[in-house]
């Protein structure tokens, strides 16, 4: 293999871990505060992908995107609303069963509203155009992603830390009841932080659907698991960790595809969930915590 | 006075068996009349082994695990390739030809669904030991990781001439009649209620309830989740290779992670913990999906073609069903009690002064919880 192709590999590769970088985001968020496992993630998704569809077809990119954006926000809440607040109490494992019900009802919606059949992702111009550095030519969508994807973190750390809601994101995250006798208004913490994931999973989507150019109703189940085990590798809650996981998978996936082993591509994964579940059980970056009896 | 109700409920349940059989052979004598009907029980009565083998371990046991789909796919490949004929296996192989060493393997259909099983199983021991130290939703998430890495290994272009790659495996013998298709089954079913009630069951119970105090009555954690969960996949496996044989053609794309949900729905809707709740629930979700079929095809009223009805509303009615049962029902249909005739009597009873008591008051919710409380923790690190 040439450097050349090398290179090129690296740069798609780079480009694919930033968009499961902003989706592992919205998972780790979810987890950090709700210790849940948001099934519906990965549609969320999918669904941003046929909202820009249809918002491309009656407005410019330009109002589009905001469109999907706030469409994407305003789904996200509504399901933590409907399916996870009434849970609130519930046993852990009712909660995740409703979120795979929220997964499998709106995989059915989409295949009803919009068919089975793959369905062409709209041209954004300015997001196709090639450019070429040296002997490597893509499209500026790979390499806005990984710049956006660092920019986005950047700013959410600092939404995390230095802000007084970032501060109730933390102590909701830490410990859920002494943070709602602080004054905390624990349901308006969590619906913020679905509506930062959800955002985030709608960002993504706009880079990962112009790359992959199809959108249909199974097409977010699979990436959708996958970035959770980028959440997991990284350190469930961390944030820096959600990144690197992100990357380190989309650097792996293509690799393997690049090697000619695409079958073992999404098989790849899960061999690493499982072997960062082996030896480092809280990922790279989460914190060590003990059981208590 | 005691004596007398245990032999009356034999008696009752002599009667019912006996209804079922008779149904049974008419269904037999009448199959091809029949046909849609039996196809629709016969998958029932599959899923619902399938869905007790994961109720033994999410309800039972209290370990999550969401890895049904890779075991079923192991067992359904493997009863696939022992009982495809020898003659047309090369029909079958077209594509790739057959590696020898499984061109001429051939055995009855019960030796290989017990293969089917004991493969599904030895697997199971060995991803059991590192997977069954997680807990929780980390146990859930890499069970659904190696079911997904079986299916992509069995899909795999280098396996392509034992298993056919994505051309699948066709040409498998069906059941031979209906007392088989059902009865075993049945018999599966029958041999995880005994477990249930043995010595072992109550130690899985004592697992699920509070692992820490079962521990320290002496109980070895690792033994009994190991053993629970090769147990588990040992049933799974044999309901994937029924799952083979009823459908008479595989590949590997059946066994994808919906079909684990598929069987995750159907015990939550029967009630965890409940194994008559799980065998209802796969009748009645499988048949319901049949039933709601009609909101599939346009409907006129009047000349007015009603807009919502069209292809895959049907699904959506479905999960949204499901969406309630989950929200507003969370103890399913048995919670976790088992079928018993003075069970159907009380309700039977109590059906008149229910719906007197509806019309007078508001319902009010259910607030028994769902699942074990050892999955109730709002702690941190349950991975640790």
């Amino acid at each position: 293999m040439s450097l050349t192709t090398f290179l090129q590999q690296c740069l798609t590769g780079i480009s694919l871990g930033g968009a499961y970088a902003l989706i592992a985001i919205g998972y780790t968020l979810v987890y950090g505060i709700l210790r849940l496992i948001n099934f519906a993630h990965g549609d969320i998704f999918m669904m941003a992908g046929y909202f820009m569809i249809f918002a491309m077809a009656s407005f410019p990119w330009y109002i589009s995107i905001p469109v999907v954006l706030l469409v994407t926000v305003l789904l996200g809440v509504s399901i933590e609303r409907v399916a996870y607040r009434p849970l609130r109490t519930a046993p852990r494992m009712s909660v995740m069963i409703s979120a795979i019900g929220v997964s499998y009802l709106l995989q059915n919606l989409a295949t009803y509203l919009f068919t089975a059949l793959p369905k062409g992702y709209p041209e954004i111009p300015f997001l196709k155009k090639i450019y070429q550095i040296g002997g490597l030519s893509a499209s500026f969508v790979t390499f806005l992603t990984p710049v956006l994807t660092l920019i986005i973190v950047y700013g959410l750390i600092i939404l995390i830390n230095k802000t007084k809601i970032g501060m109730a994101m933390r102590a909701v995250a830490k410990d859920y009841d002494t943070a709602a006798l602080m004054g905390i208004k624990i349901n308006r913490i969590i619906t913020f932080t679905f509506a930062i994931g959800s955002l985030l999973a709608a960002v993504g989507s706009v880079l990962y659907f112009t790359d992959r150019m199809t959108v249909f109703p199974f097409s977010g189940s699979l990436p959708g698991l996958k970035c959770f085990v980028a959440a997991v590798f990284g350190g469930i809650g961390s944030i820096p960790g959600a990144v690197i996981g992100g990357f380190i998978l989309g650097l792996g996936e293509t690799a393997l595809v690049a090697m000619g082993y695409s079958t073992f591509s999404d098989a790849f994964t899960f061999v690493l969930l499982i072997i960062i579940l082996l030896i480092k059980p809280t990922g790279l970056f989460g914190e060590k915590t003990t059981d208590k009896v | 006075m005691k004596k007398n109700a245990v032999s009356k409920n034999k008696l009752y349940t002599l009667a019912a068996l006996l209804v079922i059989i008779v149904l049974l052979a008419f269904l037999q004598a009448n199959s091809a009349q029949y046909s849609y009907q039996i196809s629709i029980l016969e998958r029932s009565a599959i899923y619902a082994v399938v869905a007790v083998s994961m109720n033994l371990l999410t309800g039972f046991t209290g370990l999550f695990s969401l890895g049904q789909a890779g075991f079923m796919a192991i067992g359904a490949y493997t009863v696939a390739i022992l009982t495809i004929p020898v003659d047309s296996r090369a029909s079958v192989y077209y594509v790739n030809g057959i590696s020898p060493a499984i061109a001429n393997l051939h055995c009855p259909y019960w030796l290989a669904l017990i293969i089917a099983g004991i493969l599904a199983a030895a697997l199971a021991a060995l991803i059991g030991i590192p997977v069954l130290r997680l807990k929780s939703d980390y146990l859930a998430i890499a069970t659904l990781g190696f079911s997904e890495i079986i299916r992509a290994v069995i899909a795999a272009p280098q396996l392509d001439r034992i298993t056919n790659g994505s051309y699948g495996l066709k040409s498998i013998p069906g059941f031979p009649n209906l007392f088989i298709a059902f009865g075993l089954p049945a018999l599966c079913i029958l041999l995880m209620v005994l477990l249930i009630n043995s010595s072992y069951g109550r130690a899985f119970k004592a697992l699920r309830e509070d692992e820490v105090a079962a521990q320290a009555m002496g109980l070895n954690l690792f033994r009994y989740k190991e053993l629970a969960f090769i147990i588990s996949s040992f049933f799974t496996g044999v309901g994937g290779g029924l799952l083979a044989i009823f459908m008479r053609s595989i590949d590997s794309k059946t066994f994808s992670i919906n079909l684990t949900y598929d069987i995750l729905l159907i015990v939550v809707l029967g009630g965890i913990g409940s194994i008559t709740g799980s065998v209802i629930g796969s009748f009645l979700v499988t048949a319901g999906r049949e039933w709601l079929r009609f909101f599939d095809n346009p409907l006129v009223i009047g000349g007015f073609v009603v807009p919502l009805f069209r292809s895959g509303f049907r699904m959506v009615i479905f999960s949204i069903l499901l969406m309630m049962v989950v929200l507003f029902y969370r103890r399913g249909i048995m919670g976790s009690n088992e079928f018993s005739w003075e069970g159907l009597g009380r309700l039977i009873r109590s059906i008149p002064s229910r719906i007197k008591r509806k019309s007078k008051a508001q319902k009010h919710p259910a607030g028994i919880p769902l699942c074990p409380e050892s999955m109730d923790d709002s702690k941190k690190g349950d991975n640790a």
